[in-house]
Formats: C-alpha cells, sequence, structure tokens
C-alpha cells in the first residue's frame, strides 16, 4: 500500500491512464459494435488489433529501413500517417475475413451463441499463430530470405524502428505533457466522436440501430442485414488499426500474442462501460486505463490487472448491465 | 464431405445408444464394464495406430484422461446449467495449489487426506465467485469468469506465500501400496504388468517395460492414468445419478428459460450457484490430481488463460450437455495434438482451424444430447409441414 506515490504522482498517472485508456477504448468499440449488433463476443478482435500492429510495423520498417537513421519532422509524420492507413487497411481486412469465414455461416444457421464463441476462439488461435509462423510460411514459397526483415524470428518481439523522441509541450502539475500523449489522446477521442456521430446521424448508423433492435423488422423495413453486419465488422477493423498505430506509437513494438491480454482488458472496458454502448466504451476505456494505473501505483505492478478486474466486478454488482448499460439500439438519433 | 461424415458419426452414435438401451440391464452391465477395462488396459496394450509414438503414451493417456474429467466438471456448469465460464482453468489452479501447500510446501500431508481438503476449498471458491456474479446476466458472467482466471493465476505469480513464480516442487505423490522392500511385496509392489509391443499386428509381451500395479513413482505415468481413470467412472456415475435427479431437471430448466424456471418455483440462483459449485469441485479434483501426478511440480505456467479456452473448446466440440460428448471432447482436444507431434509447430494452428470448422459444420457439437437431436428432427418437421425453408 502505498498511498503516498499516487498523491504525488496523481497528474502524471491520470493523463497516462488516460493515454492508455483511449487506446482500450478504440478496441473495445469494436466488441461493443459486434455485441451491440450481433448479441456476439468476438473474441478474435484481439487478433485484429494485432494485425494492424504489425502491418504498421511493417510500413514503418519499409521506409525507413531497420537504422534509425536521423529524419525530419516532415518525414517522420509522413511515415507515421502511411503506416496509420496501412494498419487500418490491414485489421480491417481482417476484421472482414473474420467476419466472412468464422461468424457468417453461423449467423444464417441461426447457430447458439456459445458456438460462434467456439468458432472465434478458433479463429483467434489461427491468426495468431499464422503471425507467430509467418517465417516458416514465406519459407514454403521460398521467399524467406527477400522478407528477413518482414518476418525473421517470429515469435519474438518486433518492433517499429522509427525514432520518436517524445516532445514536452506543456505542464501540468509537475508532468510534463508531451506530443506523443497529446497524439494519442486527441486522435482516440476524435475516432471516438466521429464514430459516435456516425452512428447517431448517418442512415447507415440507423441502419446499425434498427439491425440492433430488431433484425427481423430492420429486414422488412428493407434494411440489408448482411451488409450491416458487415459495416459493423468494417468499422471495428478500422478503429482496432487506428487503436494498433496508436498502441505502436505510444510503446513501440508487438508480437504474435500481444493481442490476447489487450483484448481482454478492451473487453472489460467494453462491459464496465455497458457493452454495446458505444460511449460506455469510451468511458470504460478510459476509466480502466486511470484504474490500473492507480492500482499499480498503490499495490505495485504487478497487481495491475488484478485491479481491473476487480474493479469490473464491483461495477457490475453495483450496475449489471455496465455504467451506462444501454444498448446500441437505443442510442438516440 | 466433412459435413456428412460428421453427421453420420453423430446418428451413428444415435443407432449405438439405441442398441445399447435395448439390451437387457445385466448385458448392459457386462457391456460397461467391458468399455472401462479397454481403457484400463490401454496403455499396457499399446495399440498401434492410436500410440503416441515421440512421446510417453502413459503421459498422454494420463493428460487425456484429466482433460476429460475437467470437461466433464465444466458441462456440469455450461451444459447442464448453462453459463457459460471462461476461467475454469482457475479452479483447475486452486485445487493444485492448496494440494501443494498441503502436501509440500508449509505442511505434510498425505495426499489422500489433502484431496477433499482441497477440493472444499475449490468448492468454496465457486461459492465465494458464483454467489455475487450470477445475479448478473450470461455475456457479464463470461468476462467475470475469464478476470477470475487471470487473477488467481495473478495471485500465485505474486504471492511468496505460494511459491511464487518459482512454484511448488516436490508434491508426494499418492500413497503407494506395496513398495516397500522390506514389506511382503518387494520393490516392485503388489504385482508387474508387462506391457505389450507390435510387430506389425502380432502383439508380442515386451518383458522389458512393466508397469508395477499400484506403485506412484516417478518413472511410470501409467499408474496416475489408473487412478484418475477410477475417479473419472466414480465422477461420471455422479454426474449421472444427478442429471436425472429434480436437481438436473432445475438446471435445464434454469438453462431453457430462467423467468419460466423461476415463475415454476425453481430457485434458480440457488442452482445456478449449487452448478458453479459442483463444477469447480470437480475443478478442484481434477486440478489436485494434476499436482500430484507424475511431475510433481507446478509453477503459475501452467495455468495460463489460454487453457481455459481449451477447457471450454473440449466441452462444445464434443457436444454440451451430454456427458460422452463432453468426455470424448476432452479426450480429443488432449490427445489430438499430442498424437500429431509431427508437425509440433502447426499444433496450435490446426487446432485453431479444426475448432472454426467444427463449429462451423457441426454448431451441436460432435455427440449432441438427444434433447438437440430432437428438437432438430420437430424442426425439420414441421419445416416440411409449411411447405419449403423459411429463411431469416
Amino acid at each position: 500500500m502505498n498511498f503516498g506515490f499516487l498523491f504525488n504522482n496523481i497528474v502524471e498517472l491520470t493523463i497516462t491512464g488516460l493515454v492508455l485508456g483511449s487506446i482500450y477504448a478504440l478496441v473495445a468499440l469494436g466488441y461493443t459494435m459486434v455485441y451491440g449488433v450481433l448479441q456476439l463476443i468476438n473474441f478474435a478482435h484481439s487478433e485484429v488489433f494485432m494485425y494492424g500492429t504489425f502491418a504498421f510495423a511493417w510500413v514503418v520498417v519499409f521506409m525507413h529501413g531497420t537504422a534509425s537513421a536521423s529524419q525530419t519532422i516532415g518525414g517522420t509524420i509522413g511515415i507515421l500517417v502511411v503506416a496509420l492507413v496501412a494498419a487500418m487497411l490491414l485489421s480491417a481486412a481482417i476484421a472482414l475475413l473474420l467476419e466472412r469465414v468464422a461468424y457468417r455461416p453461423l449467423i444464417k444457421k441461426g447457430a447458439p451463441k456459445l458456438i460462434a464463441l467456439i468458432s472465434a476462439i478458433g479463429a483467434s488461435f489461427s491468426l495468431s499463430e499464422i503471425m507467430g509462423l509467418r517465417d516458416r510460411i514465406t519459407g514454403w514459397v521460398g521467399l524467406d530470405d527477400n522478407l528477413k526483415n518482414y518476418v525473421a524470428k517470429a515469435r519474438d518481439l518486433y518492433s517499429s524502428p522509427i525514432d520518436i523522441q517524445p516532445v514536452n509541450l506543456f505542464s501540468i502539475g509537475d508532468y510534463q505533457v508531451t506530443d506523443v500523449d497529446l497524439v494519442v489522446l486527441v486522435a482516440a477521442l476524435g475516432m471516438m466522436v466521429a464514430l459516435d456521430q456516425f452512428v447517431r446521424r448517418t442512415r447507415f448508423g440507423r441502419g446499425i440501430r434498427a439491425v440492433a433492435q430488431e433484425p427481423e423488422s430492420a429486414a422488412l423495413m428493407g434494411v440489408n442485414a448482411t451488409r450491416v453486419v458487415q459495416g459493423t465488422f468494417l468499422i471495428g477493423g478500422l478503429m482496432a488499426g487506428v487503436a494498433a498505430a496508436l498502441f505502436m506509437i505510444r510503446f513501440g513494438s508487438t508480437r504474435q500474442d500481444t493481442g490476447f491480454i489487450f483484448g481482454v482488458k478492451a473487453f472489460t472496458a467494453a462491459v464496465l462501460g455497458g457493452i454495446g454502448n458505444l460511449r460506455g466504451a469510451l468511458l470504460g476505456g478510459l476509466l480502466l486505463g486511470v484504474a490500473e494505473n492507480y492500482g499499480s501505483a498503490v499495490f505495485g505492478s504487478q497487481w495491475k490487472d488484478v485491479v481491473a478486474f476487480v474493479l469490473l466486478v464491483l461495477i457490475l454488482l453495483v450496475r449489471p448491465s455496465g455504467l451506462l448499460g444501454e444498448a446500441l439500439g437505443k442510442a438516440r438519433a | 464431405m466433412t459435413n456428412s461424415f460428421l453427421e453420420s458419426l453423430g446418428s451413428g452414435w444415435e443407432r449405438l445408444r439405441e442398441r445399447y438401451t435395448a439390451l437387457p440391464v445385466p448385458a448392459r452391465l457386462v457391456l460397461l464394464v467391458l468399455f472401462a477395462l479397454f481403457f484400463y488396459a490401454l496403455p499396457i496394450v499399446r495399440p498401434p495406430i492410436l500410440t503416441t509414438t515421440e512421446i510417453d503414451f502413459g503421459g498422454v493417456m494420463f493428460a487425456a484422461a484429466a482433460f476429460a474429467l475437467v470437461a466433464l466438471g465444466l458441462n456440469i456448469v455450461i451444459g447442464y446449467a448453462g453459463l457459460l465460464d471462461l476461467g475454469y482453468v482457475g479452479f483447475y489452479c486452486v485445487g493444485a495449489y492448496t494440494t501443494g501447500v498441503l502436501t509440500s510446501y508449509h505442511w505434510h500431508w498425505p495426499f489422500f487426506l489433502a484431496l477433499p481438503v482441497a477440493i472444499a476449498v475449490t468448492m468454496a471458491s465457486g461459492v465465494l465467485l458464483g454467489a455475487p456474479t450470477l445475479r448478473v446476466r450470461g455475456d457479464y458472467l463470461a468476462i467475470v469468469t475469464l478476470g477470475f482466471g487471470e487473477i488467481i493465476r495473478l495471485i500465485v505469480t505474486n504471492t511468496s506465500w505460494l511459491g511464487a513464480a518459482s512454484g511448488i516442487k516436490d508434491i508426494p505423490h499418492p500413497n503407494s501400496i506395496g513398495p516397500n522392500p522390506d514389506g511382503p511385496f518387494g520393490q516392485h509392489g503388489l504385482f508387474s504388468i508387462p506391457h505389450l509391443s507390435w510387430n506389425g499386428i502380432v502383439p508380442l509381451i515386451d518383458s522389458n517395460h512393466s508397469t508395477p500395479f499400484l506403485t506412484f513413482g516417478a518413472v511410470d505415468a501409467i499408474p496416475y492414468y489408473w487412478l484418475l481413470l477410477t475417479v473419472l467412472i466414480l465422477v461420471l456415475i455422479g454426474d449421472r445419478l444427478i442429471k436425472a435427479s429434480r436437481v438436473g431437471r432445475a438446471w435445464e430448466a434454469t438453462r431453457e428459460d430462467e423467468d419460466a424456471a423461476e415463475l415454476m418455483g425453481v430457485p434458480t440462483f440457488r442452482y445456478k450457484l449449487l452448478a458453479f459449485a459442483m463444477g469447480a469441485a470437480i475443478g478442484g479434483l481434477s486440478g489436485s490430481l494434476y499436482a500430484s501426478g507424475q511431475g510433481g511440480y507446478i509453477n503459475p505456467q501452467s495455468f495460463p488463460l489460454l487453457l481455459s479456452m481449451l477447457f471450454v473448446a473440449a466441452v462444445i466440440v464434443g457436444g454440451s450437455g451430454n456427458r460422452w460428448g463432453a468426455l470424448f471432447g476432452g479426450v480429443l482436444v488432449a490427445y489430438l495434438p499430442e498424437r500429431f507431434r509431427a508437425v509440433n509447430d502447426y499444433r496450435l494452428l490446426l487446432f485453431g482451424m479444426a475448432l472454426t470448422a467444427l463449429a462451423i459444420w457441426r454448431p451441436e457439437g460432435l455427440i449432441p444430447p438427444r434433447r438437440v437431436r430432437r428438437v432438430k428432427q420437430v424442426e425439420a418437421e414441421i419445416e416440411e409441414l409449411e411447405g419449403g425453408t423459411v429463411d431469416v
């Protein structure tokens, strides 16, 4: 128990917690949207995120080389933007692939939800293992030498070698807020607001809400449910891609099993805020990030995850459907 | 094609079952005993195709039986009561660590004294977890239990009283019968059973390898397998009795429609808690047996969250709600990766693909409960009556 440390560093802990939490929130969106529309736990969403981190790192390695040579600010930003787009594209592609292969056949059959979970667990294993065996897989077609910067030591930590020197911008209390903190936070919040408005205001957003409320009636009213489900996965994938890019900017390296624990946390965040609720995902993510930081300050960092889960249980006891427990379908336009 | 193969597996099982139920009771008992004997003899007989070549077959059979026992316990929670528990490994871990602490780390109890305590402690942990969380909705339960599994692992990793990251070693084996150099039976227990080795299809007696009866040592995994198999059979009988009782029917009603069950006077919360506690107890039992197994060593890495997913997969793949299905699934999930060690690095990849493929082609599991098959049949009949398929 070290409350002194908590109180002395409260500003720093809060801000770094918010930064981490905003990344959780972006991943949590993928869980929450799929849950809202299909009432399924999209267990493989963590791998969608993981593929995004790799896409980001690959692009950086490709455009930057393996050496972290000094670069102009403009060049660095350019690389980061291209890498961000690549991460979004790959994540979205994986999310769509998941929907097509692991979910759609089951939804068509009207299979029980548990089965979809098993299918997702299987897909999650497969995707993670494909990434972990990418050196072998490229070896089959004899490309492993040409691609060795991308595939060698497939099971080790893979880092994006770009040199991002955090610049202190201004200080709150005695904590210097860096540009990395600010970029991550602003980008994540911006994406959330944009998505929230998209679901609330656009025609497609209305379709999503309609299917979430009552799929059969929505179909009768001319909403193409399959298209809506696809769109939900696509949006979840894009958001996970952004989260992956921000994660790489903030932490710098990834691995084939990065997704699992991160995904569990993000799902926790979604449940915390009320699953199926977009604003809940944001609230849950931020709360979880901050709580984890406070918890590790007080109890020691090895208890970080315990704090997160105990918080979840406590909140569910008081509010059994999450903090803002409102379904996606009930979001007001 | 795969689909029809899996279909025929399911209907083959059903036909087998019908034939079996048509037999008179004594014949049924004889068949069951023969069936059990076959499994007792399996690691001794070492049939050519089944036997794992690259890894000790007795050890694999032990792992498969342990998985089957866990699947049986989890089947009560998932299959009977319909509660999705993603943190079952937590109970497994509690059982293993209770045994480790009682028999080796802090005290030196004999194994068979520690076993019931381990079961009781695990059951208590199940009630402690269940009492607050079983009131939340199903999907939330999944994440809460997932968190529980992870919390247990983190607690044992970070508590020095429980051996922290290095774990607990030298957990004593179950008490052997007979292996006393001065006693009446000598070093090798009551008697030794020679293994068979196969020359093509001709069985030969392999006098170099033999398994001493009821001697739990560090070399041979087969006695542990026998112990586990015996426990498994006892649990199976208990499972059958409880499923056919009032409790089993209450679980079924709760799973199908909780509100309706409550209206009919079933105290659903209490029955859910009971299912949770029973599942936990069986998890603790298998954890305890695992801890005192051949290696006698446990550490936090033995209980990753991934194991929970494998447990759930075993139950669902086998056929959730059918005890034979759960058993079969447990054996399959533990055995297949060991049998095909040749594809070692690709094991998890193939396993993942197989899970997805099975889920898509056979959503009700390999051996679904009879109720599911009946429902399917009725649905097909209704659809035929309505004259055409309704696309939703």
